[in-house]
């Protein structure tokens, strides 16, 4: 029915972008493997966010934007009718640069996709997930005391991780994460760091990020974007130490980007 | 001199000392502009100012102190039992200024004998007054612009800081506009207040806020009970914001959240030109569109309800839609400035656009919405010419949206237009009504800004 292959957990063959007449991502193709951290690199403006928003069709929701090629996830194309796009990003969850966390209580943030998807059958249940994902996401024992405080007053770095909670409260399987430490200090830049890592070990990870340590620290694979190009793409440690390109190389030694 | 003449030579000699001002400068500094403290220009500017200003500020005296002392001057000519009489002076003041401006007509019409005669003999006194105070306002006024120009000129210096004073001046003028702001308001207060205690002292208090029937009669013996207008209006806004706060909240959410940008690009112009329309021609559509279809529906031809095409629900109908703009312009406004990160949160978790529209984007504008329709309410509270069209003019305590009710604002209107002797308690009714309505208002504008500014610190 399509040949996208069964064996890895998303697949994009030949993908197309364009925002109007600017022609945003040309013919990328990328095998993205499950129970690993995949990491986008590449400098500003190299299309390697827009690729991301692929991934859970979140480009619908911009108007002048449009997506050829072919995606799949778990051998299925997400561009197909039958699929639902509503229900695609409750399989595909997504935590943005910036901490973006409802102006509700540090529960509700993260009962919130539960609710809509109708997950929880008792408030029970719903308690339990919400715990659960917390402390997936390394926040339940800064926050377990004060649930019904409101989600914006956290820190920088906790809001970050409250919406990481809340994008894994849906039981995601492939989680997409675009800079996620971009606007957070050292230190919460290192808790997100080992949150990536253990997420990492149960579904797929995929994370844009500025920062080459970051993506050589926390990813298995890598893929360096340029001008909307995939350049290359690979092991983690062979882009980093031995790249095939020599704008992999250019950009890696600091010399573009 | 008159004052249409003096402002042109004032003009003309700020301008004279704007370039004199700038190439003073310049020549001071040797024709070098850098050797200068501030720009050319500002010397030149500093130096039209010190002209203009103080010369304004005079003229603008000398305007409000000669009318008053001239007045004064010719009054008092006339024996002190005229000035005593109550009305004879100001009678006399106005037969003495239609003399001055043309002193042959009043020949006749002036009457005969002794009065006639003092009066010419008066009015004589009040030119020569005036123009003697004219022409010495204009030569101040002159002789100050100058000495402004003079002052300026020589103050001039390549070290003054010409460019800080010129920041000042400018800054204090911005003061003194928003400062007039202020006054106008306090003034329109205290002349209401005036007026309500003036009532106050003809008609009990109690009776006019706790009385259940407005009969006023010029005859007197009137009831001015303010309840039956406080329910008219209250009724008439509720129709209004009932048909208004749906409609354009429904609106607003389909512009901000649904709409292309082509068809946003579109609605929203043409929603606003809706809110241009004056209020004169939504009364007129009350009248003679609106009324006569609700009378044929629900009247004595269809069901039965209505008496005529004057009804409370006409004048809140029409009303309903003036505000529909009001809101649906302030609720989009609220609405976008929900940031998108929270839209984009919300449909990345899987949710649909409704259900993020239902919980994050509405929920985080409630606050913003419910001040946008207490605004709207207060314009409802305040608004005159719709009622005064459509709602009719019985002020009645009535249930039935179909009877016919009146407003405070149409009261106002009918108590003071007609032959109302200015010091009966039927004409100062409408201050105290007035009144009502500011506090009314105030209270619920004081309200709805709270609610917004505490809004905007909601994801700050």
């Amino acid at each position: 029915m399509n040949n996208c292959s069964q064996d890895t957990k998303v697949t994009a063959k030949n993908v197309n972008v364009w925002y109007g007449d600017n022609h945003a991502i040309k013919d990328v193709s990328v095998d993205i493997s499950d129970r690993m951290v995949t990491a986008f690199i590449g400098p500003s403006g190299c299309g390697k966010s827009t690729f991301l928003r692929c991934l859970n069709r979140m480009n619908d929701t911009i108007p002048t934007c449009r997506v050829e090629g072919e995606l799949c996830l778990d051998g299925e194309d997400i561009h197909d009718a039958r699929v639902d796009p509503v229900e695609l990003r409750a399989r595909v969850g997504m935590v943005f640069q910036k901490p973006n966390p409802f102006p509700k209580s540090i529960y509700e943030n993260v009962a919130y996709g539960p609710r809509i998807h109708g997950l929880a059958r008792s408030r029970a249940e719903l308690d339990e997930i919400v715990e659960k994902s917390l402390r997936r996401a390394a926040l339940w024992d800064e926050v377990k005391d004060r649930l019904q405080a409101p989600g914006t007053g956290l820190s920088g770095g906790q809001q970050q991780r409250l919406c990481i909670a809340r994008a894994v409260a849906t039981g995601p399987e492939v989680l997409l994460m675009d800079e996620p430490a971009s606007a957070l200090d050292p230190i919460a830049t290192a808790q997100i760091e080992e949150l990536i890592d253990e997420l990492g070990r149960s579904i797929a990870v995929v994370i844009v990020t500025h920062s080459m340590q970051q993506a050589a620290r926390v990813s298995q694979r890598t893929a360096f974007f340029h001008l909307g190009d995939l350049v290359e793409y690979g092991e983690t440690d062979q882009i980093f130490t031995n790249p095939a390109d020599s704008r992999t190389e250019a950009y890696i030694t600091g010399r573009i980007g | 001199m008159p004052a249409s003449s003096l402002l042109p030579i004032l003009a003309a000699l700020a301008a004279l000392g704007f370039v004199a001002g700038r190439r003073r400068a310049l020549s001071l500094a040797g024709g070098d502009a850098r050797g200068l403290h501030s720009l050319p220009a500002h010397y030149g500017a500093e130096v039209a100012l010190f002209t203009l200003l103080p010369a304004l500020a005079l003229l603008a005296l000398w305007s409000l102190a000669t009318p008053l002392a001239v007045n004064h001057l010719v009054a008092g000519e006339f024996p002190a039992e005229t000035r005593a009489e109550p009305g004879a002076m100001s009678l006399a003041m106005s037969d003495i200024r239609r003399l001055a401006a043309e002193p042959d007509a009043g020949q006749g019409s002036a009457g005969q004998g002794t009065r006639a005669a003092s009066l010419q003999e008066a009015a004589r006194l009040y030119s020569t007054l005036r123009a003697r105070a004219s022409g010495l306002a204009s030569l101040t006024v002159l002789l100050t612009a100058l000495a402004g120009l003079g002052y300026a000129l020589w103050r001039i210096h390549p070290r003054r800081r010409a460019r800080s004073h010129v920041e000042a001046i400018l800054e204090s003028l911005l003061i003194g506009a928003a400062t007039l702001a202020i006054l106008t308001t306090l003034g329109i207060v205290a002349s209401m207040l005036s007026g309500t205690i003036e009532f106050f002292r003809l008609y009990p208090a109690g009776d006019f806020f706790f009385g259940t029937i407005w009969a006023p009669s010029f005859g007197g013996g009137s009831r001015l009970g303010i309840l039956p207008l406080l329910w008219g209006t209250l009724y008439i806004s509720l129709i209004a914001l009932a048909v208004a706060v749906p409609i354009g909240l429904f609106a607003a959410i389909y512009l901000s959240e649904y709409a292309s940008p082509a068809a946003r690009a579109l609605l929203k112009p043409l929603l606003e030109l809706l809110a241009g329309i004056p209020t004169i021609v939504y009364g007129l559509l009350a009248l003679v569109t609106v009324g006569p279809a609700l009378a044929r529906v629900f009247g004595d031809e269809g069901l039965g309800w209505m008496q005529g095409a004057s009804a409370a629900i006409t004048a809140g109908l029409v009303m309903g839609g003036m505000l529909i703009p009001f809101v649906s312009s302030l609720s989009d406004d609220i609405l976008n400035a929900v940031p998108q990160a929270l839209r984009d949160g919300s449909l990345g978790l899987g949710a649909t656009r409704s259900e993020t529209l239902r919980l994050v984007v509405l929920p985080a504008a409630l606050p913003g919405i419910v001040g946008a329709i207490l605004l709207a309410a207060s314009r409802a509270i305040g608004e005159t010419m719709i009622v005064v069209m459509g709602a009719g003019a019985a002020a009645r305590l009535s249930l039935n949206p179909f009877d016919a009710m009146t407003t405070i604002t149409a009261k106002i209107v009918s108590q003071l237009t007609g032959d109302a002797d200015f010091a009966s308690a039927e004409a100062l009714v409408a201050f105290a009504l007035g009144m009502t309505l500011f506090v009314l208002t105030l209270g619920l504008n004081v309200l709805a800004l709270h609610v917004v500014r505490k809004y905007r610190e909601q994801y700050e």
